[in-house]
């Protein structure tokens, strides 16, 4: 079913969110498999489901039914606790709204994930966030809180977070959507640089038809269905 | 303080860290934590100040047990037998006084045990003082000096002349001084019922705060009293002082099995005064639970909102690897900061508000009127109180935020 490459692997998965008897069935049934090192695009119209789709690919959410495999691992049964590691070592997020901790500086937020995966801080992680923020421009920020960094800065000190626990897969949810056209074209940038480097796989979520033409795969969803 | 921060657990980083960054809402948790904790410290050292000053002063002419010889009884003549039915109204018998056994080697036992601190025998009996036309009933107190000054201090009672107790030497109270128009150095005639009589010399008169006992007791040797009551070589009670006031009922139980004589402590002589106390100890504890219980309800209300004002960075740290029990930690941990930093607080008002009280409420002789006690258990058990309160108040904003769904958490910027 699934070789050494796939990194994560949908099969009809179905979401239905229901309240006072009516149900809406958000997901009709989705079939999808991200190799390592692709780097891809999800597209679709407003509604279309496109967010679900990245919380259920980022185990945020539980699907109502249908299996998700991570790296082989069947996901369906797994506890709270176990999830959250398997989300901590496997998966990076990189939100529309640069969702950094304000009350943390930018290297403490890029640490947070390692920080949590050991129970606390060591100076290894420190080294590895500072090289991170390096990386992504932003080395003489370091001890800088989120809110007094532009929306371009905020956005890369979250890629460096996304980066920070080395996972297989990072999920962006519009990660250019604030952003300026000039700013959104760094951050563009930056995400393929990364993919190129290290050959982590993305999956975009974008808008933007421009930097969706920039993607080696675009992944469309219209009305919870995969048409392309 | 630096490289402690660096080891720091992740749950704690955080929980410090929120609470640093939520400075209104922390000020306003510990102020309550700061402000209940203090007024437990002040009640309770206030409360126990106070009733260790009644204590103090109702034991202060008090033995804590007083041991006798257990009572008469009257004897059954004919044998109760299964066959027989006898019919008898067995009267209790006029209790006469009466020596204790054996009363100086029972003595050297009980000064052997480790608790007790004093032992003095005691002839004890009804008297009248007679001088002119005046005559009193008193009760004659017939005491060894040295071993009675130990259980009670009556130097310190003294209003005239000195507490000496010798041959002819005797002290009477300032009432009865009074009553019989005496003086140091007066004589007065002591006459029992049965006709005995000796003469004694007043060479002290003191007053022990009881107008009662200021009327009627007369202290004479152990010698003079045995005379007078008819008890050659024998003493009528045995007091004892012990070393942990609230066990005086437990030894004296202890006591008496020992010695076959029966022991009644100050708890049970003064049954009004330890109802009293504890209705107030009661009290005492009824506010501070509701202290408690308010500071609690303080604490989650705060805790609440800031679970939904961090709703978001629960979210993202759920996102990012935190299980729902260490979300749940983290906001527990906050509680129990809160709770133990405001208990230090709290015991250094408390501990202020109780100095500044003793020292204003003062008797028109300059002493403070509640002698305040400021015990470290105390404070201990303060901070302990408060840190569990904290936490178990936090107990449901964290189950809250751990069961925030992290998607909608993240949505709702």
């Amino acid at each position: 079913m699934s070789d050494m490459s796939t990194i994560i692997q949908l099969a009809d998965v179905r979401k239905q969110y229901g309240n006072d008897g009516v149900t809406t069935e958000v997901l009709h049934g989705i079939n999808l498999t991200l190799q390592q090192g692709e780097f891809s695009a999800l597209i679709g119209p407003s509604g279309s489901g496109k967010s679900t789709l990245l919380n259920i690919i980022g185990l945020l959410e539980q699907p109502t039914s249908g299996v998700i495999r991570v790296s082989g691992r069947d996901t369906g049964t797994l506890p709270d606790e176990e999830l959250t590691k398997l989300r901590g070592r496997s998966i990076g997020f990189v939100f529309q709204f640069h969702h950094l901790i304000p009350a943390f500086s930018a290297l403490e937020n890029v640490m947070m994930p390692l920080m949590l995966e050991a129970g606390r801080p060591t100076p290894l992680q420190r080294e590895r966030a500072a090289a991170l923020l390096t990386r992504v421009g932003l080395a003489d920020r370091l001890s800088f809180k989120p809110a007094k960094l532009s929306g371009g800065q905020q956005q890369r000190v979250a890629i460096a977070r996304a980066l920070a626990a080395n996972p297989p897969l990072i999920l962006a949810d519009e990660p250019t959507g604030n952003l300026d056209t000039a700013a959104a074209d760094e951050i563009f940038k930056l995400l393929f640089e990364v993919n190129q480097e290290s050959g982590t796989t993305f999956l975009i979520v974008t808008h933007d038809p421009r930097l969706a033409k920039r993607c080696r795969r675009v992944i469309e969803l219209v009305d919870g269905q995969i048409v392309a | 303080m630096l490289a402690v921060k660096k080891t720091m657990r992740i749950e704690w980083l955080l929980a410090v860290r929120f609470l640093k960054e939520g400075r209104a809402q922390s000020f306003f948790m510990l102020g309550g934590v700061t402000m209940g904790v203090g007024v437990i410290v002040f009640l309770t050292s206030l409360i126990t100040g106070l009733q260790r000053s009644i204590i103090e002063k109702t034991l202060g002419t008090q033995a804590h047990v007083v041991m006798r010889s257990p009572d008469d009884e009257a004897r059954r003549i004919i044998k109760p037998d299964s066959t027989l039915s006898v019919s008898a109204n067995i009267e209790r018998r006029a209790q006469r006084l009466s020596s204790i056994l054996q009363w100086q080697q029972i003595m050297r036992e009980l000064e052997k045990r480790p608790e007790v601190t004093a032992v003095s025998p005691l002839v004890a009996g009804p008297s009248f003082a007679i001088r002119g036309n005046a005559t009193k009933s008193v009760a004659l107190m017939g005491i060894d000096q040295e071993k009675y000054t130990r259980i009670v201090p009556m130097a310190s009672f003294m209003k005239e002349g000195e507490f000496r107790i010798s041959a002819n030497d005797a002290a009477v109270g300032t009432d009865l001084a009074r009553e019989l128009g005496v003086t140091l150095g007066d004589k007065i005639r002591l006459q029992t019922a049965d006709g005995r009589s000796e003469t004694i010399t007043v060479a002290g008169i003191f007053d022990v705060g009881i107008r009662d006992l200021n009327r009627r007791w007369v202290f004479i040797t152990l010698r003079s009293a045995q005379n007078l009551l008819d008890l050659v070589g024998g003493v009528s009670s045995i007091d004892v002082t012990v070393r942990d006031l609230f066990k005086a009922e437990v030894i004296g139980a202890q006591l008496a099995q020992q010695t076959g004589l029966t022991a009644e402590s100050w708890m049970k002589t003064n049954a009004q005064l330890m109802v009293g106390l504890k209705s107030q100890s009661a009290s005492s504890y009824m506010i501070q639970f509701f202290v408690i219980i308010s500071v609690a309800f303080g604490i989650t209300s705060v805790l609440v909102v800031s679970v939904i004002q961090k709703s978001r960075e629960v979210g993202i740290l759920r996102a990012m690897g935190c299980s729902r029990r260490r979300i749940r930690h983290i906001f527990l941990l906050q509680g129990g900061v809160v709770g133990l930093i405001g208990s230090l607080l709290g015991c250094g008002l408390g501990a202020l508000l109780v100095t500044f009280f003793a020292s204003t409420a003062r008797n028109p002789d300059g002493t403070p009127i509640f002698p305040v006690v400021l015990e470290p258990g105390m404070f201990l058990i303060a901070a302990a109180v408060a840190t569990v309160t904290g936490i178990l108040a936090a107990a449901a904003p964290a189950v809250r935020a751990a069961k925030l769904d992290p998607v909608v958490a993240i949505r709702n910027v």
